[in-house]
């Protein structure tokens, strides 16, 4: 059942649940921000629209700066503002911004540890269409990898919101991973969210068998396969990791000492994503048996986001398999 | 502002008292980068001496000139400097890329937060520069009398990074951005332009909508001169091409510097040329090169 503490969407497991894309809650969270804290400024790499900084810019017109095409431009211009005691928010598609611009995040930046939340969107595979060149799954290792840098990774619009609210007061660096594609709203204004905290959004009566550690719009992916296997008699329950840096090795240590077996879940590569965060912890603090879903070094293609997600295994159906699988491991 | 003849003599000492802890400490770190450090002394001792408000008792005023060093390889005339200008005791010097000192090999601002940046990877100085004029805009508007200046070297212009900055400074017509470029014609791999032509430098900038000044580096008139110019320029940012000599300073190294003054492309000159690099570089053989 979903946590009762959280007041989640009760309407998450329904077929005409409400979808919004993540991006969306990042582009009205802006605002707000903005609103609340005048040294918000953002800047944006020719994807103002699709990376949901327009509201922001026609609201803030003196505090936008369009960069051109231009992503090492992008954070070391953003950098520089935030040593003059700004907070930007830098946008683009996340193949580019970290995708490219890797060592001026890590030296002005990150070195530096200079205020300036990179705003990754079109992250995974489920970009679709566009192909791999377009689709980033390795941005979380890269960003992650970075000493100072907050790593955060919402499950839905609502969080991507409030995550970006709670960015505008950090004086830290951050990255902020947002998806393309329309995904089901499983949080509500009032379910409560904040950086470093995983929270369990499904558990089963009793102890569980399992516990999956999901980020991103596969966490309701996550939900929907914990609750077919409940059915089967397979107690598992769902965490929502939307912080993976720093990680809430707390919560992750609690779930591994309950259910003894962790599969973690990420539209990202298998190899230093999420999954590997996770790893490194259960490895050094209580080591159990792991499965990661992911993508399995490989890359992106053409095709519909679902078709891609179930090809590169990280479907409702692949879930439960590896489920079923860590069920005979001990 | 104004230079006085008596203040160019005490900026010519101040100088050479640069130079002189550039090659201590160069000397007792035992690796670094010589050349480009040597060659833009005189310019450090203009800005820190003359230009920059500044204060040293007050190192983090708000109200302060900002300034980026993007080749931060040349960071032994930035430490040197600093320390005359009272920044840090002297004898700190010889601490220069050590363990535990605040003078890393390249600038960090986390062991020594007076710098405005960290550098070492090259081509993004100028980019941090633009943002900080944007920021400074956004908060006092045009009429802020706050500079914010980027030092840079000619062989950075080889970075992608540094041209995207370039077309945005013109784009946000930043008056309050001086770009200083120390255009001594020499990169780790030889002449820039043999590794990689800028040929004339001062007309890219122009196509690119800057204010542009090509003067002597070595001459505190000329530099002071150009820099109060483009101080007064409203509509665009500013370069200055500052034409230095590396190694300036050191009269057994920049004597055999013969390429200054002929053709560089002679045969004879790029023989004298590499042999006075690799002396100026290893101090005669005292240190270890850059990079080896």
């Amino acid at each position: 059942m979903l946590n009762p503490k959280l007041k989640l969407n009760p309407k998450v497991f329904m077929d005409d649940v409400a979808q919004e894309p993540i991006r969306k809650g990042f582009g009205v969270g802006l605002v707000q921000a903005g609103e609340k804290y005048e040294n918000i400024v953002a800047l944006c790499a020719d994807l103002t629209e699709s990376t949901q900084m327009l509201p922001f810019k026609e609201k803030f017109p003196n505090r936008f700066v369009e960069i051109g095409v231009a992503e090492q431009n992008l954070v070391t211009v953003a950098s520089g503002m935030a040593a003059m005691g700004k907070r930007p928010f830098c946008s683009s598609y996340a193949m580019f911004s970290p995708g490219r611009n890797w060592e001026q995040i890590r030296t002005t930046i990150t070195y530096n540890d200079r205020p300036v939340v990179i705003v990754g969107s079109h992250a995974g595979v489920s970009v679709g269409p566009d192909g791999g060149t377009h689709q980033a799954i390795e941005d979380i290792a890269l960003m992650r990898v970075l000493p100072n840098m907050i790593v955060l990774s919402p499950c839905d619009s609502i969080e991507a919101k409030k995550a970006t609210m709670a960015l505008g007061s950090i004086e830290k660096p951050a990255y902020l991973r947002l998806a393309r594609e329309k995904t089901a709203i499983i949080t509500t204004e009032e379910t409560p969210f904040q950086i470093g905290k995983a929270e369990i959004f499904f558990a089963p009566d009793g102890v569980a068998h399992v516990g999956i550690i999901a980020t991103g719009a596969l966490v309701r992916t996550a939900m929907l396969a914990a609750r077919d296997l409940e059915k089967e008699g397979i107690k598992v329950k769902v965490m929502n990791l939307s912080t993976i840096k720093p990680l809430d090795t707390e919560a992750v240590i609690n779930l591994a000492k309950e259910t003894k077996k962790i599969i973690t879940v990420e539209e990202h590569q298998v190899m230093a994503g999420m999954g590997s965060a996770v790893a490194e912890c259960l490895a050094q603090n209580y080591p159990v048996p792991i499965e990661f879903i992911g993508i399995q070094n490989k890359y992106g293609q053409s095709g519909k986001p679902e078709e891609l997600i179930e090809h590169y295994g990280m479907g409702r159906e692949s879930i439960k398999e590896a489920v079923r699988k860590i069920m005979k491991r001990s | 502002m104004i230079l006085t003849d008596a203040k160019i003599k005490f900026l010519e000492e101040k100088a050479n008292d640069i130079r002189m802890s550039i090659i201590e400490m160069l000397l007792e770190a035992g690796s670094g980068h010589t050349a480009g450090p040597l060659g833009m002394a005189d310019i450090f001792a203009l800005l820190f001496f003359h230009t920059l408000k500044q204060d040293p008792k007050n190192p983090s005023s708000p109200e302060r000139d900002r300034l980026v060093l993007s080749n931060g390889h040349i960071c032994p005339v930035y430490y040197a400097t600093m320390a005359h200008a009272g920044y840090f005791p002297i004898s700190e010097l010889k601490t220069l890329r050590k363990f535990g000192s605040r003078l890393q090999g390249h600038p960090h601002r986390e062991f020594m937060p007076w710098l405005e940046t960290s550098s070492g990877p090259l081509g993004s100085g100028i980019s941090q520069a633009v943002g900080m004029a944007i920021a400074e805009r956004i908060d006092r508007g045009v009429g802020s009398n706050k500079f914010i200046y980027c030092l840079t070297s000619d062989g950075e212009h080889d970075e992608g990074n540094t041209w995207e900055a370039i077309l945005l400074g013109a784009k946000e017509k930043l008056h309050n951005l001086i770009v200083i470029v120390d255009r001594n014609n020499i990169q780790i791999d030889g002449f820039t332009e043999d590794v990689m032509p800028l040929n004339d430098l001062a007309q890219k900038y122009e196509a690119f909508n800057w204010h542009v000044q090509e003067v002597d580096g070595h001459n505190f008139e000329a530099m002071n001169s150009a820099i109060s110019k483009a101080q007064a320029v409203f509509e665009k940012p500013s370069v200055i091409i500052a034409r230095t000599i590396p190694g300036k300073g050191v009269p057994e190294f920049e004597r055999d510097f013969r390429w200054h003054g002929y053709d560089p492309n002679g045969a004879k000159a790029k023989e004298d040329y590499t042999h006075a690099l690799k002396e100026l570089r290893t101090l005669g053989g005292k240190i270890k090169s850059e990079h080896q």
